[in-house]
């Protein structure tokens, strides 16, 4: 069987296991969900400027949630479940069979797209219904390709990650640390508008503000274009890159300690 | 000879300052089923994972079915089935369908019928692994090293903390592993299992191979018989040799018990005696290891 089939049939194996769970694979949906409502219900109703008019704040709320939904598929889902996998045996178990450790993490990789993609439709549609947010149509291509860059950089970044969480039981709590303060200060949760501008300046070094960026942009209903933000994207994918070539040289098969 | 699966030379590999197998020679003949016997902190899993390419070595010469294990050859994945100490599976899955996600990485598995059968997960099949007992989980760790019909099975401490009588369901599934004519090199601390299942036995003290060969070997072979009864000494012919007396036991260790015996008994039947509790034992394997491993855990 050749190494690509290897890889697909493993996606299924993902899958399977993935929704044999339900209430992890529940949890895993209406997390996101309940942080749009949550916001919604405190600041939905405020207007706010955005390039072309005025809007509700739910308008950007729905992009921001789609950025927090991606990032907590991927880079928190990979950094957190992966530690997990390696200290049970699990990797090292595959690495004994002829299953090639790229298509493990390719088959990782493509499962957490999909729960993206799905979790994107989700918020998307439930701010469509719930709060009257226009879902994307001329600017789908841009959401299209800022969902699929942001999936590969976060899952790259997830996986380099593994390397310095020391175990599963470090892996929640270091996750949370890093990616819990980098949506605070990367326009997701709030904007920065009032915040001092190293803040912002910071927010700026690091993908997740380029990733709503994007967006914001994509899902902004006087945009008239096809809602690509190459500039944004592009840094995305350069923290995708870098998270890729350290995820190569660091990853380990075996439990660290 | 028949034909070489494991071939080692010179196996060596530090960690830091302590030297975990140092200059170890191996040899597994196709068929063969071979345990290594130590104490922990011998270098058994050490020199396995080595053999299985899950480690690099510092020095020596490997040969497994023909490739080095550093290369991490395809067609070796392909053609030897490892079953680690510590391993996890996807809990959510069933017990068939763990296997059949296994079986599908290799280019002739064996059916999942009769790796169910092999080993007597048959009416599990459709139970979730998560729900399995620590027996039943370890032979579905060994199902899984067998799903690619391997010609070479690594069984790294099949059956540690099993109770006995999982122990003996162990024992007779990896018998019928030889039925079929497997390689297995299987390492374990119970003597009982190394001399009940192996071929021969390699006995690992401090990174290297200190006795070799079939069990049978290993415990004859110019070993001690040791002769006891209860009783007093007093009296004994020379000739029996010297006795060792303890607790109101008499020991004579002697390497010709037949004539020993001959002796001792016509001794005691010259004085119209009885002498109780009269045993005569072979060393077992233990006491072999034992011996051999004084002093080095």
């Amino acid at each position: 069987m050749s190494e690509a089939r290897l890889a697909a049939r493993q996606i299924l194996y993902e899958n399977r296991a993935f929704w044999r769970n339900p209430p992890a694979a529940f949890f895993t949906f209406a997390f996101p969900l309940i942080f749009l409502v949550i916001f919604n219900m405190l600041f939905g109703n405020e207007e706010i400027e955005v390039p072309g008019g005025r809007t509700t704040a739910s308008t950007f709320f729905v992009p921001a949630i789609a950025t927090f939904a991606i990032v907590n598929a991927t880079f928190t889902n990979l950094a957190t479940s992966i530690p997990f996998a390696r200290d049970q045996g699990l990797l090292k178990r595959y690495r004994g069979t002829p299953l090639p450790g790229w298509a493990y993490l390719t088959a990782r990789v493509a499962h957490a797209i999909v729960v993206t993609i799905l979790l994107v439709g989700i918020v998307t549609a439930f701010g469509a219904l719930l709060y009257g947010v226009d879902a994307p149509t001329n600017t789908l291509p841009g959401v299209l390709v800022a969902l699929a860059v942001g999936g590969f950089a976060f899952c790259s970044l997830g996986l380099a990650m593994t390397a310095i969480i020391p175990n599963a039981d470090a892996g929640p709590a270091i996750v949370n640390a890093v990616i819990l303060p980098l949506l605070f200060i990367s326009d997701v949760f709030i904007q920065t508008d009032q915040a001092p501008a190293w803040v912002s300046t910071l927010g700026s070094v690091f993908p997740v503000k380029h990733l709503s960026e994007a967006l914001q942009t994509a899902f902004n209903p006087f945009h008239a274009g096809a809602g690509f933000e190459w500039g944004h994207v592009g840094i995305v994918a350069a923290w995708g890159v870098a998270g890729l070539i350290l995820a190569i040289r660091f990853f380990s098969w075996e439990p660290r300690t | 000879m028949s034909e070489t699966v494991i071939e080692v030379r010179g196996l060596r590999k530090s960690y830091g300052e302590v030297e975990a197998v140092a200059g170890l020679d191996l040899t597994v003949h196709r068929g063969e089923v071979m345990a290594l016997l130590g104490p922990n902190g011998a270098g058994k899993t050490t020199t396995v994972e080595i053999l299985e390419g899950h480690r690099d070595r510092d020095e020596g010469e490997i040969s497994i079915l023909g490739h080095d294990p550093e290369e991490r050859s395809p067609d070796l994945r392909r053609r030897v089935g490892i079953v680690l100490q510590t391993t996890g599976v996807e809990p959510y899955l069933t017990v068939g369908e763990t296997i059949e996600q296994f079986r599908g990485f290799y280019p002739s598995p064996l059916h999942l019928d009769e790796v169910l059968e092999m080993v007597g997960l048959s009416d599990l099949r459709d139970r979730r692994v998560k729900k399995l007992s620590g027996g039943q989980q370890r032979r579905l760790d060994v199902a899984i090293g067998l799903a690619g019909n391997p010609e070479l099975l690594f069984l790294d401490e099949p059956t540690t903390g099993f109770d006995p009588s999982a122990r003996r369901g162990a024992w007779d599934m990896i018998r019928n592993l030889r039925s079929l004519g497997k390689t297995v090199l299987l390492t374990t601390h119970y003597m009982d299992e190394a001399q009940s299942l192996a071929d021969r036995v390699a006995i690992l003290v401090h990174g290297q191979i200190v006795a070799e060969g079939p069990p049978a070997i290993l415990t004859g072979d110019g070993r001690l018989t040791t002769i006891r009864f209860r009783g007093s000494a007093e009296g004994l012919p020379p000739e029996v040799g010297e006795p060792e007396i303890d607790d109101g036991m008499v020991r004579i260790h002697t390497t010709e018990p037949t004539r020993a015996l001959h002796v001792l008994t016509a001794w005691a039947a010259a004085r119209g005696e009885e002498l109780p509790e009269l045993t005569v034992t072979k060393p077992s394997l233990e006491d072999v290891y034992l011996e051999l491993t004084e002093g080095s855990s």
